[in-house]
């Protein structure tokens, strides 16, 4: 068994963890565009008889209706690759004007060994966006990570009223096969 | 020419007969039409996030379920969201309406033909992508009749386009406090700050 093997083996599978993560929290409202990074969080979710899910045309439909879902009373979580994050900025001037807990699942392109140019000017610009506009990001570059900051970015969002992304590294999703 | 609506009179006569309905509003002359009509803790009025009215409605017609709720936005505003009407009508809420002001024209920024201004028809995007109700109101007897509809229970989301004069009414300006909006509409359904 090589080194990358055994690595494989004791970690954690992260999509599942994030789905008990969400419940844990009472997150009960995920709106995402598909991304293969989320496609086993995204499936766990749409099976979760607890959450409400919706499938966007474009990322900032997702802002608005995690908006709306809070003040409705419902956590919301929304899932994307980096590449919608532009998509979303003016969107986000509502959560944060209206100080509206917010939790985005983001997975990078652009930055590991990334074999598509046209994905680099959104995913190096990614994080800065966001905190332009007043969101808190962090960033997870392994499956132990990822489920860990998750997990707290749960309380700084809906403890806290803050707006918070979460950057799932290109290196923990793997080269993109074609 | 046909005699078209009067958007503040329009708006109140829908807002008289909204019963317990939830109300978001589009940023611009929309938000300050239903302020007009009266305040009301089951508002939620958008100064921004142009392009959001109808899905911040249909955020809280999914997470309260058995409560009507009735986003008022205008031509501009609800354009700049045509996908959000396929996001709203691929779920079906049951419990959502829109109401869209159409003068053809930006209005909150000098008057400029909006894409309605230049024959795209709103509602029929509105039932190309599966609205269980979608028409164009122009005259004050479909008025009375649209507002009749809306009370009955729907099967799927609905959409009226009111044909509005191209008018600058007098601003009637609800807070621009959005914490302050938001915990006070939580506070209308219950709901603690966080």
């Amino acid at each position: 068994m090589g080194v990358d093997e055994i690595q494989r083996v004791v970690e954690p599978d992260w999509p599942t963890e994030l789905h008990g993560v969400f419940r844990r929290a009472e997150i009960s409202h995920v709106s995402y565009v598909p991304d293969a990074g989320h496609t086993a969080l995204i499936n766990q979710c749409i099976e979760d008889p607890d959450i409400t899910t919706n499938v966007l045309t474009t990322e900032e439909e997702g802002i608005a209706i995690a908006t709306g879902a809070w003040l409705g009373g419902k956590r919301a979580a929304i899932l994307m690759q980096s590449s919608g994050v532009g998509n979303c900025i003016n969107m986000l001037s509502l959560p944060v004007i209206a100080r509206v807990p917010l939790l985005m699942l983001v997975t990078m392109r652009g930055e590991w060994a990334e074999f598509n140019p046209w994905q680099n000017p959104m995913g190096q610009a990614t994080q800065s966006s966001l905190e332009a506009i007043g969101v808190t990001v962090l960033r997870a570059d392994t499956a132990v990570d990822v489920v860990e900051t998750v997990q707290q970015a749960t309380t700084m969002a809906y403890d806290c009223d803050q707006q918070i992304a979460v950057l799932i590294g290109q290196r923990l999703l793997g080269a993109k096969k074609w | 020419m046909t005699q078209l609506l009067d958007r503040r009179d329009a708006v109140a006569r829908l807002l008289a007969e909204r019963g317990d309905a939830l109300v978001v509003t589009g940023l611009g002359s929309p938000t300050y039409d239903v302020h007009a009509h009266g305040d009301d803790d089951a508002n939620y009025y958008l100064w921004g996030a142009m392009g959001g009215a109808s899905l911040v409605g249909f955020g809280i017609a999914q997470a309260q379920p058995d409560r009507r709720v009735l986003v008022i936005t205008g031509d501009g505003e609800q354009l700049m969201a045509l996908g959000g009407l396929a996001t709203i009508a691929a779920v079906r809420p049951t419990n959502l309406d829109i109401v869209v002001l159409d003068n053809e024209r930006y209005g909150e920024t000098g008057m400029q033909t909006s894409h309605t201004g230049l024959g795209i028809d709103l509602a029929a995007i509105a039932s190309a992508v599966g609205f269980q109700d979608s028409r164009v109101v122009v005259t004050d007897e479909e008025l009375g009749q649209m507002i009749d509809d809306l009370k009955a229970p729907s099967t799927g989301p609905r959409l009226a386009v009111l044909k509005i004069r191209q008018e600058n009414l007098p601003r009637s300006m609800p807070s621009r406090d959005a914490v302050f909006i938001k915990n006070r509409f939580r506070n209308h359904l219950g709901l603690t700050p966080n």
